[in-house]
């Protein structure tokens, strides 16, 4: 089976003159954590709308192994719903989510793209959809557990403490069944504490078999989480490796840092 | 007392009628933020489909309540098939389009919508059968409350309950709420939005027919103008409750319901209008975003 989940192949992003993706590459296997790092504004949340479908990128080409078997889907063209039903799901930097509703309700809506019930379904609330909303009810539930937000089921999205709000996304994501899961940023304004039980999170998830993909400043949770990582710069790639070659990589050291004055 | 009571009842009616029609209004608002003005058009065919359906099977000498549901049912599914094609034409080419060009693409859907009926219709006033017989258990009091009244006020407190019971509770109605609050994340959640604003006009259009119906079948006659002013009474109410709002809809439209009734029976019917619209500007002025409506802050 190939053990590519996703494979990028030359994504150039333009927005009017300015280039803010430049022919980039990446992969990921099936299983794997793979960091994007970066400077402020070297393209690493470009780079999720690309392959998310909110941006058509200029070029380049983005395949999703289809689950179970060899053959992958391009996700070109493909609106962000379609992207999401075949399996990538995502967070974002600042929370987006649904403020007015509860956090069942939240998961819930993630397992909208995995259930069919429509209009008439809701009118006359035939077996299948009864047996259908059980069975998101219980599959949200489960989700929540795992993400430790159970005791939080029917507050408002927008009354939890910044914390739960970033794990609240994080199992919206997950409820929807995605083969990679993207994150970014899921450190942002976190104080330790809330970073070291996110870190627990996150491999956790991933000890289950989940790929994930995360954009990430927090250097240590990036080294300690990462088996692989990209790294990029006004908007190409220019490093990839483990966490220990990138540490030691020159170029890398030069686009966090600046250039030695005295070199 | 009596005549409270019965002014009081009057007023509960032609409220309900609105919300059936205003819910439409802010459903629609509230999910891709436009005023559907050709709404009240749909309203209007809803009627004439029930006209034409209660019509044909009362020659065929079908029962009354058979030809109530199928007059219900039929005028639903017809005017949910308008509202479904309105806005594919009419208004999805324009979703990005600034919020101007949607509005006045409403407008001329509404005109021509209602000229069209005009030319497949007649511009004459048509009579209505009675589809809502005198209860016998009504009489004692029929001289206060009509037995169409108590038919609709049922009707629209059942079909009231559903809607809310699908908005809350099901797959659809979340997938609503979310598209309402931010469409570009229920998109990357995984939800077909152009799905769930079409189950929007449908569901909106099926309430506006079963109005539609229902007073075509209190007042006896309709023509092609009477989506026109129904459909501007029931956006006020939308706004007198905050627009967007569902339970705004409806508490606004039964406000506007009892003042117009009571402004009828204790002032003058010349002044039924007047007393809606001042209603209208007196909220505008003093609480812009309606009785439940949120203030909006706009983020720079």
């Amino acid at each position: 089976m190939n053990t590519q989940i996703l494979k990028v192949n030359g994504l150039t992003m333009d927005f009017g003159g300015i280039r803010a993706l430049n022919s980039l590459d990446l992969d990921v296997n099936r299983g794997e954590i793979v960091a994007l790092i970066g400077p402020n504004g070297a393209g690493k949340t470009t780079f999720f709308n690309c392959i998310t479908g909110i941006y058509a990128p200029t070029e380049g080409e983005v395949y999703l192994a289809a689950p179970g078997s060899d053959t992958s889907v391009s996700l070109k063209g493909l609106k962000p719903n379609q992207v999401t039903e075949k399996g990538l799901a995502r967070t974002f930097q600042n929370i987006r989510l649904f403020a007015k509703m509860t956090v069942l309700e939240n998961v819930m809506i993630g397992r909208h793209c995995r259930t069919k019930a429509f209009v008439l379904g809701a009118v006359f609330r035939n077996k299948a959809t009864r047996d259908e909303e059980q069975s998101i009810l219980e599959t949200s539930y489960a989700i929540l557990q795992k993400v430790g937000l159970e005791q939080y089921v029917n507050e408002f999205a927008n009354n939890l403490p910044y914390g739960a709000q970033r794990r609240l996304e994080v199992a919206r994501a997950l409820a929807t069944e995605p083969l990679l899961l993207l994150l970014d940023e899921p450190a942002a304004g976190m104080n330790p504490q809330e970073t070291i039980e996110l870190e627990k999170l996150i491999k956790e998830i991933s000890s289950e078999g989940q790929s994930i993909l995360l954009i990430e400043h927090d250097m240590t949770l990036v080294m300690s989480l990462s088996d692989r990582i990209f790294v990029m710069d006004y908007g190409k790639k220019i490093a990839e490796g483990t966490p220990v070659e990138i540490r030691e990589n020159p170029a890398v050291i030069k686009a966090y840092l600046g250039e030695d004055v005295d070199a | 007392m009596d005549y409270f009571i019965e002014l009081l009842f009057s007023g509960l009616t032609r409220g309900s009628i609105y919300a059936l029609i205003a819910l439409g209004y802010t459903m629609v608002y509230g999910i891709i933020g436009l005023i559907n003005f050709a709404h009240g058009e749909i309203y209007m065919i809803g009627a004439f489909t029930a006209f034409i359906v209660a019509t044909v099977l009362s020659i065929y000498g079908f029962p009354l309540l058979a030809i109530i549901v199928i007059a219900g049912v039929a005028a639903a599914v017809w005017s949910s098939a308008y509202g479904y094609t309105i806005e594919k034409i009419a208004y999805k080419p324009l979703r990005h389009a600034p919020r101007l060009s949607p509005l006045i693409s409403a407008i001329g859907m509404s005109i021509f919508l209602q000229n069209y009926v005009l030319l497949a219709q007649t511009s004459d006033f048509l009579p209505f059968p009675a589809l809502i017989p005198e209860f016998e258990f009504m009489e004692p009091v029929a001289h206060i409350v009509g037995s169409s009244d108590l038919v609709i006020l049922i009707t629209t407190t059942i079909v009231m309950l559903i809607l809310t019971y699908i908005i809350k509770f099901t797959r659809v109605g979340k997938a609503m709420r979310a598209t309402a609050q931010d469409r570009t994340m229920a998109m990357l959640v995984g939800i077909n939005v152009n799905q769930i604003i079409s189950a929007t006009f449908i569901i909106g259009s099926a309430l506006a027919a079963i109005g539609g119906l229902l007073i075509a079948s209190h007042i006896g006659q309709i023509n092609f103008y009477i989506g026109f002013i129904a459909g501007i009474k029931a956006f006020t109410a939308a706004v007198l409750g905050g627009i967007g709002s569902i339970p705004g809809a409806v508490l606004g439209s039964l406000v506007l319901g009892l003042t117009e009734s009571f402004a009828t029976g204790y002032v003058s019917s010349d002044y039924e209008d007047v007393f809606a619209f001042s209603l209208l500007v007196l909220i505008l002025i003093f609480k812009p975003s309606g009785l439940l409506g949120k203030a909006e802050t706009k983020k720079v």
